[in-house]
């Protein structure tokens, strides 16, 4: 599971390789003008995806229910939007940030304590007790309706929120940059290798005097403020909060579209989420059945032959393509 | 209650042998299936259809076992977990395609269905048969793992099982064995439980929640631990919702939390 091409012990400067996937986008605004609304989709999920491979991936905090965050963020943002008179996108997007950041410092306190399968259960509990007060609280969140009408204003008091995503899809665009920005940082500075160290070897990590537990809490916190950044983004595109953010499914889809595209590698959070939701929309609707067990059958296929997800696999497979590097890949 | 039955089996796979086995629900979901349809197109009787619907679970199992469950004895939590939650996915889909979006129908032979009367009060005979049932269970598989050979040779190959090997002990064998027992197990739960939990294609998801939660609770690596947590979770769920069922499942979710605070290796967990 180790990256072998990002890292404190890596060249941090920004390869040009790096830039492919925001020229893809922008290629993809010009090229696919019907699909924005998908796109955005898809940005806000490799937004969340990105939250989530901070903690799984580089840190190495096994969770099922990331979910929380996102719902949090999402309900937040749809509750200002509905209820209250905020209709700012920024403060909403800000508001939803401030508290998943608050939730995740406060549970990530009690629940990092713990670990393997008891904080796979209690992260699972955390978003089931989330699931069920949006269920009930009705008044607030719209119970198993959703909560509709949420009111957002045009960002910068200039670009609404059109039909054909156009303004949702470079507002998600900018907001994932920023996040990946964030994210790239942390993940070459001292304290990413921190998190690998101990994701790889925790009883070292405390041998040489790390903070262990404060530097998880930490990096939970971040990545929840993250999860509910794009909780948010959601609810603005859709202007809509279902009980859907909530929950093991969400929690569930997330892990596998990383686990697709290569856990604990900051472009595994990509590719994945791309690959899920567009094969997911094109098969999904005509063939359900079909769909679960396709994505059932690479799951297993993944876990017991490919850890690496396509990126994986694209590691393993290039250099047999450029013989020129074949030797280096070797050398691995 | 039936959680308790198919939580026995649980207990085996997960307790025991130490695999987190999130797809337990899959096996259930077969077994139910499985009698449902063996008395729908052959008209066997009840008790047969269910050790039918157990057996060819347990013999499914083996093969699913040999194949890919074997693999991931040496892995971590996330790697089982994803495979189980693939697992899950693919069972689903095959169980919707074949038996379609409702729930299967089940045929209670007519001297299960009336009343009991015991100690001056009334009692559905099919919830006292299930009772009596899955404390036999219960004691059996204790006798068998604590008092028998074959459960000190399991209890050796999952503390070391190097050690295990080397002083003779077939542990492939073993481990197969066992893990048919535990989905035999839990077949048979979801069959004498399908009046109860109606089986359908959402089953292995539905519930999942509940067998991990049980599983948590009650701790790994052993027997009695799984079983007092389904108790007490099937218990507290029933009794939060008669009480307050404004609050739903909330209350279930919060005790598990707080329990898994107080005791992160559950309340009989012998490792974290």
């Amino acid at each position: 599971m180790s990256s072998q091409f990002s890292g404190y012990s890596a060249d941090p400067r920004i390869r040009w390789t790096e830039w492919l996937p925001w020229v893809v986008a922008i290629a993809f605004f010009f090229l696919m003008p019907g699909y924005l609304s998908l796109g955005a989709r898809v940005l806000i999920f490799i937004l969340f995806a990105l939250s989530l491979d901070l903690i799984l991936g580089y840190a190495g905090i096994v969770t099922l229910g990331h979910s929380a965050f996102f719902g949090l963020g999402a309900y937040t943002a749809g509750a200002l939007g509905a209820h209250t008179g905020i209709t700012d996108p920024f403060l909403q997007l800000a508001a939803a940030a401030a508290l998943s950041a608050l939730l995740g410092i406060a549970t990530g306190a009690v629940i990092l304590r713990t670990r393997a399968l008891t904080l796979l259960m209690l992260t699972l509990a955390i978003t089931a007790i989330l699931l069920e007060i949006a269920n009930k609280w009705t008044s607030m969140t719209g119970g198993a309706d959703g909560l509709s009408g949420v009111k957002v204003d045009p960002i910068l008091g200039m670009f609404r929120f059109d039909l054909y995503g156009k303004t949702a899809f470079f507002y998600c665009l900018a907001v994932l940059f920023v996040g990946w920005l964030v994210v790239r940082r942390i993940i070459y500075s001292p304290y990413g290798a921190m998190l690998t160290g101990i994701r790889e070897n925790s009883t070292r990590m405390h041998a040489v005097g790390a903070p262990v537990y404060w530097r998880l809490v930490m990096i939970y916190t971040i990545s929840a403020t993250m999860a509910g950044t794009a909780g948010a983004l959601l609810t603005q595109v859709n202007q809509f909060v279902g009980l859907n953010v909530l929950g093991l499914e969400p929690s569930g889809d997330v892990l596998v579209m990383l686990i697709l595209g290569g856990v604990g590698r900051l472009y595994g959070a990509f590719i994945g989420p791309v690959v899920y939701i567009v094969v997911q929309d094109t098969l999904a609707k005509q063939y359900p059945e079909y769909w679960y067990l396709g994505i059932g059958l690479l799951l297993i296929f993944v876990v017991l032959f490919a850890r690496g997800g396509i990126l994986g696999l694209l590691d393993k497979w290039l250099p047999f393509l450029r013989p020129g590097r074949s030797a280096r890949a070797s050398a691995r | 209650m039936i959680l308790y039955v198919i939580s026995v089996g649980l207990s085996v796979t997960m307790g025991l042998m130490g695999f987190v086995n999130l797809a337990h629900g899959v096996f259930a979901m077969a077994g139910g299936l499985v009698m449902s349809t063996v008395i729908a197109r052959f008209g066997v009787p009840f008790p047969v259809a269910i050790l039918i619907a157990a057996v060819s679970v347990a013999l499914a199992s083996i093969v699913l076992e040999r194949l890919l469950y074997s693999r991931l004895y040496a892995e971590g939590e996330l790697a089982q977990v994803l495979f189980c939650i693939g697992l899950i996915l693919v069972s689903m889909a095959i169980a919707r395609l074949i038996y379609g979006d409702r729930a299967v129908a089940v045929f209670l032979p007519d001297y299960l269905r009336g009343q009991l009367h015991l100690l001056g009060r009334d009692f559905p005979t099919y919830r006292v048969f299930l009772i009596v049932v899955s404390t036999c269970l219960i004691f059996l598989l204790w006798f068998g793992v604590e008092r028998t050979r074959w459960g000190a040779m399991v209890r050796a190959a999952v503390d070391n099982r190097a050690m295990a090997q080397s002083v003779g002990i077939n542990t492939r064998l073993l481990f197969m064995g066992t893990f048919a027992l535990g989905s035999g197990l839990a077949g048979l739960g979801g069959a004498l439980g399908a009046d109860i939990l109606p089986v359908m294609w959402s089953y292995p998801f539905e519930h999942l929640v509940y067998f991990l939660i049980v599983v948590a609770v009650g701790g790994l690596g052993s027997l009695r631990g799984p079983f007092v947590a389904a108790l007490l979770i099937g218990v507290a769920d029933t009794a939060c919702k008669y009480w307050v069922p404004e609050f739903g499942a909330f209350l279930v979710y919060a005790a598990t939390i707080v329990i898994l605070l107080w005791r992160p290796q559950g309340l009989f967990g012998v490792r974290a």
